[in-house]
């Protein structure tokens, strides 16, 4: 289980009114905003900011160094084994991650939000078999399968993106289900339905914007998530195909030359790193502002 | 009751769904006796071993044929090692299991008196260390985390070996590694917890009636705060398993992970349909084992 899944299990018991907490929440989370600012401008500008080709590398520059590891200005952080710059490859690797967690983020977020609404509203055995749906999604070690599906099909960036849906609908149900129980008690809702608004309307015009703060609190906690299954699965070969360069497949191809040359694996996985602390910071501060009392309503 | 009726059908559902892909994903996977049998075979012995692995039924027949093998505990062949996989995954078993104990301890062991310190010390720089420490080892990549250990203590110090399992020294890393993890998660819960605890009427009884702070802390409020990280402590054994792929694949250690991983590169799809199965049933019985003392540990929760 990651962090994120402790964290929506456990924020119930996390809310407790207090002088330090109050301080805390005012306080910006400016070192996640500038890591997160500054890997979108990477994505985005890469191949501005990128000094070199992150697919081809010069043979005879093997295993440079970085720049204050007496390496040269040429590659700041140094190259890789195929002499490829690691900063343009890290640069180039942000596209990726960026554009994958936003896909996955976003397809997990409206198929989890849909049926969660559903499930909420209709109640009865449509909830049933939707809240049946998630346990049993939540009792799949994904790894394994994912593992299973790359033996049979191969790694693909379809496939991949299919599995961190998979992961991430459960939460958005689960979460935006319980919050529609209690917005379908509300007043508003009661009387929408007595002047005549169809079961859609109330759905999209009542209920949806009622659960859009608890999507983006479910939202935030879950890219880092994301991050951290592409770049494991990337990571045992099971995620983005090679020669594209994602960051965990950057750190899979260094782990051999560790003795010698650290940098290649270290630095990939310290940008991994840096976004995911940047992520979690940014979604405790989110959730405290937001303060929706996630629910673990079964 | 109920609930734990729910849970129990849903675990088994997964169990059963987790049968029919790994059946399905290995039908999409090709003819098995491609895999199986030597390219100078003859059509007789191609046809008669259709016919043993039931090749000539239909689909659902082959499923039920496929999960009746399962339930004897029969998983077939090994396709490179020529083995059968129960008794390859048995040799792995102990490995992982030795592994899991060393994180799951070492987790413990760390946890619980940071979770306590940080409470106690809530807003101060020990709370505020621990919490980093705590946040870090969540969100930090687990492949990551190992090879910089690697780097700083088996290549930089050559304290310890960097990989295989040679004994006590060569789990120290591995399990600090996946303990770091595991510990994460007890510290966030049981700090706040802790603090919960520390606040309410019994807490100030104690301390009323003078009992010394040392007993307040550990003996009052620690009790009670316990209850947080234990009914978390099977789901973080679930989530050890999963981090523990990772971490043998980086330490070369042979156990479960590290052979499931091997299997993907050798495309040996028996062993890692054992393999599969083998940790499906374990994280279920975990995740039940979990709900279970949920409702045990603390009557009061009731999801």
């Amino acid at each position: 289980m990651t962090y994120f899944e402790f964290e929506s299990k456990t924020c119930d018991v996390n809310i407790n009114s207090s002088v330090s907490r109050i301080r805390q929440v005012r306080r910006w989370p400016l070192f996640s905003i500038i890591v997160i600012a500054v890997l979108i401008i990477f994505a985005v500008f890469a191949p501005l900011i990128a000094p070199h080709d992150p697919k081809i590398g010069e043979l005879e520059d093997r295993h440079v160094p970085p720049l204050f590891f007496g390496g040269t200005a040429d590659h700041i952080l140094g190259t890789d084994g195929l002499g490829r710059d690691i900063f343009s490859r890290v640069v180039y690797g942000s596209r990726v991650t960026v554009s994958i967690a936003a896909l996955a983020l976003g397809v997990g977020c409206v198929i989890g939000t849909l049926l969660g609404i559903v499930s909420g509203y209709y109640g009865g055995w449509v909830d049933e078999v939707i809240m049946r749906m998630v346990d049993i999604k939540f009792a799949v070690p994904l790894i394994l399968i994912a593992l299973a599906l790359v033996v049979s099909l191969g790694s693909s960036l379809g496939l991949l993106l299919g599995l961190l849906v998979f992961m991430v609908w459960g939460h958005f149900s689960r979460q935006v289900r319980a919050e529609v129980l209690v917005i379908i008690k509300t007043d508003y809702v009661s009387a929408a339905r007595l002047s005549g608004a169809s079961p859609i309307r109330i759905m999209s015009h009542h209920i949806l914007p009622g659960v859009i703060s608890i999507m983006v609190v479910v939202g935030t906690l879950q890219v880092g998530a994301i991050v951290l299954a592409e770049a494991s699965l990337s990571f045992l070969g099971a995620g983005v195909p090679p020669p594209t360069a994602a960051w965990g497949s950057m750190v899979s191809d260094g782990r051999l030359y560790i003795v010698t040359a650290w940098w290649v694996s270290l630095i990939p996985g310290l940008a991994i790193g840096m976004l995911v602390v940047s992520i979690t910071l940014l979604g405790d501060w989110l959730r405290d502002r937001l303060d929706p009392q996630i629910r673990q309503v079964q | 009751m109920q609930f734990l009726v729910k849970r129990l059908i849903a675990g088994f559902l997964a169990l059963l769904i987790v049968t029919m892909l790994v059946f399905g994903l290995s039908r999409i996977h090709g003819d098995p006796r491609t895999l199986l049998i030597s390219e100078d075979a003859t059509q007789e012995q191609y046809d008669e071993l259709g016919r043993h692995l039931g090749l000539d039924q239909p689909l659902y027949r082959q499923y039920l044929l496929n999960l009746s093998h399962l339930i004897r505990a029969d998983l077939g062949n090994s396709i490179l090692q020529h083995r059968p996989v129960e008794e390859i995954l048995l040799s792995r078993i102990p490995n992982s299991v030795f592994l899991a104990t060393v994180a799951f301890l070492f987790a413990t062991l760390i946890g619980i008196p940071l979770g306590v310190l940080a409470a106690v010390n809530r807003g101060r720089l020990w709370d505020h260390g621990i919490r980093a420490f705590a946040v870090l080892g969540q969100a930090l990549p687990i492949f990551w985390v190992a090879l910089v250990l690697i780097y700083i203590f088996a290549v930089g110090l050559s304290w310890v070996p960097a990989s295989r399992n040679n004994g006590w020294s060569s789990v120290i890393l591995p399990a600090i590694t996946l303990g770091w993890f595991g510990a994460s998660g007890q510290i966030r819960i049981l700090r706040s917890s802790m603090l919960e605890v520390l606040d309410s009427e019994y807490v100030r009884l104690a301390r009323a009636k003078g009992s010394t702070e040392r007993s307040v802390i550990w003996k009052h409020a620690l009790r009670n705060a316990l209850v947080g990280p234990i009914t978390f402590a099977g789901l973080t054994l679930a989530s050890l398993i999963t981090g523990s792929i990772v971490v043998e694949t980086v330490f070369s250690w042979p156990g479960l992970g590290l052979l499931a991983v091997q299997s993907v590169t050798n495309s040996d799809y028996p062993i890692l349909q054992g393999v599969i199965l083998l940790v499906a049933i374990v994280y279920i019985v975990a995740s039940l084992i979990v709900d279970v003392l949920y409702t045990i540990i603390d009557p009061r929760i009731r999801i």
